[in-house]
C-alpha cells in the first residue's frame, strides 16, 4: 500500500503556533482518508514540522477506494409502474441510478412496495480525492492570527505559502492551494543548504532528504538534540548544569530547523544584579538557558540555541555577537536599577496617583488605600486568633506593594513586578518582612506556583486579590462564560490556594467581613463565585472525585483548609461498605423528607420519645444521639476520619429502622415524630458533608 | 574546552562599514532593485512608518517601491546620552514594497550580505513580532529578524493602515541603523560608532561627536523643560486645524454630502455663465485633487509628536492616554480616507 506525504512550505511560522497546527493537520488528513475509505489496515500517521514547514506522512494508504455495492431506493412501485409500463418517475430513477429499466426491482417495506436498484460504484483513486479535498482541509486550519498576502485577498493563512509537496509514493498529487501547485520539491536550511530546491523521489525518503539539506523535520528528534546539546555544552564548565526550562526548550525547538547549542559567558560583575533580573533577561528576552554552578547558584554563562551549524571561526563570531547583546541587556538592566534608586519606593507612593488601576475604580493609589483597609482588618483577625504577625511590616508592605509599577525596571521587565519591588525594598533597607511580602505578592500566579512563605506576604496577597475581585464585581465586571479579562478567576484561585495551603487562621467569612457597606449586596454573588473556585481547587488541583466535592461543599466551604480535610477523609471512607450504606440511607432520608414536605407535612424540630412505638426507632434515636456527641467532639478537632467511622457505625441501626419501621404511616403524630427522627439523623451528620451526594451505586 | 569569558572581537577582517557607508550600501542595494530613494521626511515622526511615503503610499492599488532613511524621534526613550543603547532619536532605514515580491525574504537576506554580513558565519532567525500602531490605525503581521540574538530588522506585511484594509498589501522592511552599525563595528556604545572616516587621513568622526549633544539637550527639553500647558495648547491648535481641513474636505467631496450637489450647481452655474463648456464634474475633480490632504497629514504628525512629548513629560495619565490616542487616530483615519478618496478621482 502506498505512503502519502504532504508538506506545506511557509515563511517562518510563529513558534507558539506550530505544535497545535501540526497536530491539527495530521488529524485533518487522517480524518479525510478515513472518511474517504482510503486508510489501509495498520496504517500509521506521522507528522513533522519546522518553522518553515508542516508535514504529514501516512503509511498504508489505499491507492483507490474499494468499489461499493449500493442498494438505492426509489419511488413507490405504484407510481413507477402503471399497468406494467414504466412511468417517467421510473425512468428518472433508473437514469439517476445509472441502470436499465429492466434492472429495477421491487422491495417491500413497512411503508409499502418501492422500486429499488442495485448500483455498483467504482472506487475513486486516492490521488483524485486528495487533489479535490485537501485544499479545503488546508484552508480550514486554525491559526490564532492570520494574514493576507496575495492581491485580491483570495485567502488568509498564518504566513505566505511558498511551496507544496504532495506524493503518493513517488507520484505527485497535483493539488493546488493558495496559488501554489504541488510538486515533488522541498527546500533545505536557508543558510546551510541555500535556495536550491530538493527533489523528494519517494514519500518514504522525506526525512532523509531533508536531513541531507540540514533540516531535521522530526520535532522530537530536534528536541532531543537540543537537550543533548545543552548537556554537552554545559559539560565544559566543571560542576555546572543548565537550568531546566521545558517551555524554553519547546520554544527553541520550534525556532530551529538544524539546532546546535552554543555556550557563552558574561562578566562576573553582572552577578551582583539580582538573579531574577538576570534570568528574566536571559530566558524571556534572549531565549538563553541559564547555567548554575554546583551550589545551584547562577554562573556567568549562558546557552544559546542556534539555527545553524557554525564552522570553527563562525562559532567564535556568533558567540561574540550573543555575548555583546547580552552585555548590552545587562547594562540596560543595571542602568535601570541604578536609575530607579534615585527615587526610593517611599517617595513613589504619591506617584501611584497617576497610574490607573481601572478607569472607574481610580488609580493604584486608590487601590492601595483599599488594600490597606482589608489587610488591616485581616491582620487584626489573625492576631486575635493568636497567630504571630508583624502588623507594621505588613501594612508597610501593602502601602509600598504597587510602587514598583512606577520604576523603569518594571516598565522594561513587566513580568518582574512585585519581585522588583521586593528587591528594591530590601536594597533600601525597609526590612526583610516588608521585602518578602512585596516580593511574593503575585504568587501563586498559577496553581503550580508556591504560596508566599511569610504570613505578611500571604495576607498581602489575599488582601490585594480580594480588593480587585470585590471592586470589579462592584462595577459589574465579573467574569462571564469563558471571558475573564481581568483574571479574576485566577486571582480567586490564588486566594483559595493561600488559604488552603498556609497556616493562616482565616476563612472566606473573614474576607466577607471586610466588604464595605455599599458592597454588602455583592456577598451572595461573590460567595457563589468563590464556591466555584473552591470546587475547582478541590477537583482540578487536589483531584477529589466530583461527588465527594459536592458533598463537602454542601456542608460549607468558608474554611478552605477544613473543606480540604473533610474532602480527604470523606474520599478515604468511600472504601467502607458501612459508610456507603449509610450514605445511601441518607439519600433515602432526604427523599422521604422531601416527599413529606411536598405533601405539606410539618417536620417537628425535635422528637418526642414517648411516641416511639417500635424498638428500632428507639434504638436509632439513642444510638444517633450517642454518635452525634462523639462526631461533634471529633469534628472540633478536625478528626474527620474518626468521625466518619463513627457515623458508619450507625449502619445496622439505620438498616433495622428502615427494615422494621414505616415512616409515612396514617397516624399524623407518629408519622411526624418519625420524620423528626430521620431529620435529626440527617442534620446531625451533615456538618462534614452532605452524604446523600456521595455516589454509592 | 571551557568557554573564555567574553571573547575578543573575531569579526574585523576588513574595516567595517562606517555609519554613513552603511546607509550608502543599503540605498545602493535597494536602488539596484528598483526602489525610488526618498529623503527623510521633514516633520517629526516616531518611526519611518509615519512618513507619508509609507503611511499614505501603502493605501490604494498603485505599486510602490521606495526606500529612505528616517530619523525617528521618541522623546520618552531619551536617556540624556547616558545609556549606551538607547536614543531619543534613532535612524531607521525603511523599505516599502507594494506588492511584496514572492522572494522578499531572500532579497532581504541578500541586503545583509551587501552590508558585509556573511550569513554563513551567523545565526539568523525570523521570530514572530506583529506590529501595531493604535495612533495610526495600522497593523501588520511579521517578524523581528534576529542576527546572533540581536534584533536588527522589523519585517512587516502591512494589513491595515489608517483603518483601511489594504489590497494589495505592502511589505515593510525597517532596519535599525544604529544597532546594525554598532554590531558591524563591534562597539558596545552607540556613541562609539564611527560615523565617517576620512579616506585620506583616516581620521574618524564618531556618532557621539555628531549626536551626543542633541541627545542630552533634547532629553532635558523632553523630560524637564517642555512646558506642559503650551504642549497641550499646541496639540489643540494642530488638532483643530487638521479637523477643520478634514471637515472641509468631507463637506465638499464626500459622495453622500448634500453640499456637494450645491457645489456642483454653483460651479456649473459659474461655468455656464462664463460660457465654458467643461463639464462641472471635471472641475470638482480638479478641486478635489488640489485639496491639501497632505497638509492635514502634517498636522496629524505634529499632534502625534506632541502627544509623545506630553507622554515623556509624564503629563498624560493612563486614563487620558487612551482618549488622546483615539483623538490622533481619528485624524489619521480621516486623512487616510480622504487620501484614498482623492486617489480615486
Amino acid at each position: 500500500m502506498p505512503d502519502f506525504l504532504l508538506e506545506i512550505g511557509l515563511e517562518e511560522i510563529p513558534a507558539r503556533m506550530i505544535a497545535p497546527a501540526q497536530a491539527e493537520l495530521a488529524r485533518r488528513v487522517e480524518e479525510l482518508l478515513q472518511r474517504e475509505r482510503l486508510l489501509g489496515v495498520g496504517h500509521e500517521v506521522h507528522s513533522y514540522s519546522t518553522p518553515r514547514r508542516l508535514a504529514v506522512l501516512v503509511k498504508g494508504v489505499t491507492a483507490a477506494q474499494a468499489d461499493l455495492e449500493e442498494q438505492l431506493t426509489g419511488p413507490s412501485w405504484k407510481v413507477a409502474f402503471r399497468d406494467g409500463q414504466a412511468t417517467p418517475a421510473a425512468l428518472a430513477f433508473a437514469k439517476k441510478a445509472g441502470v436499465e429499466i429492466g434492472a429495477l426491482a421491487k422491495i417491500t417495506t413497512a411503508k409499502g412496495e418501492y422500486v429499488t436498484a442495485a448500483v455498483h460504484r467504482k472506487g475513486r483513486a486516492a490521488a483524485e480525492i486528495l487533489t479535490e479535498q485537501l485544499p479545503k482541509e488546508l484552508a480550514s486550519l486554525y491559526w490564532p492570527k492570520n494574514m493576507y498576502w496575495r492581491a485580491g485577498k483570495p485567502e488568509r493563512f498564518v504566513r505566505p505559502v511558498k511551496w507544496l509537496l504532495a506524493l503518493l509514493d513517488h507520484a505527485i498529487v497535483p493539488l493546488e492551494f493558495a496559488g501554489v501547485h504541488a510538486a515533488n520539491l522541498t527546500y533545505g536550511h536557508r543558510i546551510l543548504h541555500g535556495d536550491a530546491a530538493l527533489t523528494v523521489e519517494h514519500a518514504e525518503n522525506y526525512l532523509g532528504t531533508l536531513e541531507t539539506a540540514h533540516v531535521t523535520a522530526d520535532v522530537e528528534l530536534r528536541r532531543h538534540r537540543i537537550r543533548k546539546g545543552l548537556d554537552t555544552a554545559t559539560r565544559s564548565v566543571p560542576g555546572a548544569r543548565w537550568r531546566e526550562d521545558e517551555a524554553l526548550v519547546d520554544t527553541v525547538t520550534h525556532l530551529t530547523e538544524w539546532p546546535t547549542v552554543l555556550l557563552g559567558g558574561f562578566e562576573a560583575e553582572y552577578l551582583t544584579l539580582p538573579e531574577e533580573v538576570l534570568v528574566t533577561v536571559m530566558r524571556d528576552h534572549q531565549k538563553y538557558f541559564a547555567v548554575e554552578d554546583a551550589q545551584r547558584k547562577l554562573a556567568p554563562y549562558f546557552l544559546a540555541v542556534l539555527n545553524t551549524q557554525p564552522a570553527e571561526r563562525a562559532d567564535e563570531i556568533i558567540r561574540h555577537g550573543n555575548e555583546r547583546v547580552l552585555r548590552a541587556r545587562f547594562n540596560d538592566a543595571r542602568f535601570f536599577w541604578n536609575f530607579d534608586q534615585r527615587i526610593p519606593l517611599e517617595s513613589r507612593v504619591e506617584m501611584l496617583k497617576s497610574v490607573t488601576f481601572q478607569k472607574q475604580l481610580g488609580s493604584y493609589w486608590d487601590k492601595t488605600e483599599a488594600n490597606l483597609r482589608i489587610a488591616d482588618a485581616l491582620a487584626d483577625a489573625v492576631i486575635e486568633r493568636g497567630a504571630t504577625l508583624d502588623k507594621s511590616a505588613l501594612l508597610n508592605a501593602v502601602r509600598l506593594a504597587k510602587t514598583d509599577l512606577t520604576t523603569e525596571l518594571v516598565k522594561e521587565f513587566t513580568e518582574l513586578q512585585g519581585v522588583v519591588g521586593g528587591l528594591y525594598a530590601r536594597a533600601q533597607g525597609l526590612g526583610e518582612g516588608v521585602a518578602q511580602a512585596i516580593y511574593w505578592q503575585y504568587s501563586p500566579a498559577g496553581m503550580d506556583d508556591p504560596i508566599p512563605p511569610t504570613v505578611e506576604g500571604q495576607i498581602l496577597g489575599i488582601a490585594d486579590r480580594f480588593q480587585t475581585i470585590s471592586a470589579m464585581f462592584g462595577i459589574g465586571l465579573e467574569p462571564t462564560g469563558s471571558k475573564d479579562p481581568f483574571g479574576l478567576r485566577r486571582a480567586a484561585n490564588g486566594i483559595v490556594k493561600i488559604l488552603g495551603e498556609s497556616k493562616l487562621p482565616l476563612t472566606l467569612a473573614d474576607l466577607r467581613e471586610t466588604l464595605s457597606e455599599k458592597d454588602i449586596g455583592l456577598q451572595s454573588k461573590l460567595m457563589a463565585f468563590f464556591r466555584e473556585r473552591v470546587e475547582f481547587y478541590l477537583r482540578d488541583v487536589k483531584g477529589f472525585a466530583y461527588d465527594v466535592v459536592n458533598a463537602v461543599l454542601a456542608a460549607g466551604f468558608d474554611d478552605v483548609r477544613d473543606v480540604i480535610a473533610r474532602a480527604k477523609d470523606s474520599e478515604a471512607m468511600r472504601t467502607s461498605p458501612d459508610f456507603l450504606s449509610v450514605c445511601a440511607s441518607f439519600k433515602r432520608i432526604k427523599n422521604i423528607l422531601n416527599q413529606a414536605m411536598e405533601k405539606g407535612d410539618v417536620v417537628p424540630d425535635s422528637v418526642v420519645p414517648d411516641r416511639f412505638a417500635e424498638k428500632a426507632e428507639i434504638e436509632l434515636d439513642e444510638r444517633a444521639n450517642v454518635v452525634k456527641i462523639a462526631v461533634e467532639k471529633l469534628s472540633t478537632h478536625r478528626q474527620y476520619r474518626a468521625a466518619l467511622e463513627q457515623i458508619a457505625t450507625l449502619r445496622p441501626h439505620v438498616d433495622l429502622f428502615f427494615d422494621k419501621v414505616m415512616v409515612m404511616v396514617e397516624d399524623e403524630a407518629v408519622r411526624r415524630n418519625r420524620l423528626a427522627l430521620i431529620a435529626m439523623v440527617l442534620s446531625s451528620f451533615s456538618s462534614i458533608a452532605d452524604f446523600s451526594e456521595i455516589v454509592t451505586g | 574546552m571551557p568557554a573564555t569569558i567574553t571573547s575578543s572581537s573575531p569579526i574585523a577582517k576588513t574595516a567595517p562599514l562606517t555609519f554613513q557607508e552603511l546607509l550608502f550600501r543599503l540605498q545602493t542595494f535597494w536602488a539596484e532593485r528598483g526602489c525610488v530613494l526618498q529623503q527623510p521626511y521633514d516633520v517629526e515622526v516616531g518611526a519611518g512608518t509615519m512618513s507619508p511615503d509609507t503611511f499614505l503610499r501603502v493605501l490604494g492599488p498603485k505599486p510602490v517601491s521606495i526606500a529612505y532613511a528616517q530619523p525617528s524621534r521618541r522623546p520618552a526613550d531619551g536617556r540624556y546620552g547616558e545609556n549606551p543603547n538607547r536614543l531619543y532619536k534613532h535612524t531607521q532605514f525603511q523599505v516599502i514594497l507594494k506588492p511584496p515580491p514572492a522572494d522578499i525574504q531572500e532579497v532581504y537576506l541578500a541586503s545583509l550580505e551587501a552590508i558585509g554580513i556573511d550569513l554563513a558565519e551567523h545565526d539568523i532567525k525570523f521570530e514572530e513580532d506583529n506590529w501595531e500602531s493604535p495612533t495610526l490605525g495600522a497593523w501588520g503581521i511579521g517578524w523581528q529578524v534576529m542576527l546572533d540574538s540581536l534584533e536588527i530588522t522589523q519585517f512587516t506585511y502591512f494589513q491595515q493602515c489608517g483603518g483601511i484594509d489594504l489590497d494589495p498589501i505592502s511589505g515593510e522592511i525597517t532596519y535599525g541603523l544604529e544597532r546594525i552599525a554598532a554590531f558591524l563595528q563591534d562597539v558596545d556604545s552607540i556613541y562609539d560608532i564611527v560615523w565617517a572616516r576620512d579616506p585620506k587621513t583616516g581620521r574618524t568622526v564618531t556618532y557621539g561627536e555628531i549626536r551626543l549633544e542633541e541627545e542630552l539637550q533634547f532629553s532635558v527639553y523632553n523630560f524637564e523643560a517642555a512646558e506642559v500647558e503650551k504642549l497641550w495648547e499646541h496639540l489643540r491648535l494642530y488638532e483643530a486645524e487638521c479637523q477643520a481641513l478634514l471637515a472641509s474636505y468631507g463637506d465638499s467631496f464626500s459622495p453622500e454630502s448634500e453640499k456637494q450637489a450645491d457645489r456642483h450647481e454653483k460651479i456649473h452655474d459659474r461655468l455656464v455663465h462664463e460660457g465654458d463648456a467643461t463639464p462641472a464634474a471635471e472641475d470638482v475633480r480638479a478641486q478635489q485633487r488640489r485639496f491639501p490632504v497632505l497638509g492635514a497629514y502634517d498636522l496629524c504628525l505634529k499632534c502625534s509628536h506632541l502627544f509623545n512629548l506630553l507622554d515623556a513629560r509624564g503629563a498624560i495619565s493612563v486614563t487620558e492616554r487612551v482618549g488622546v490616542i483615539a483623538r490622533i487616530r481619528a485624524l489619521a483615519v480621516g486623512v487616510a480616507k480622504a487620501y484614498s478618496a482623492q486617489r480615486n478621482t
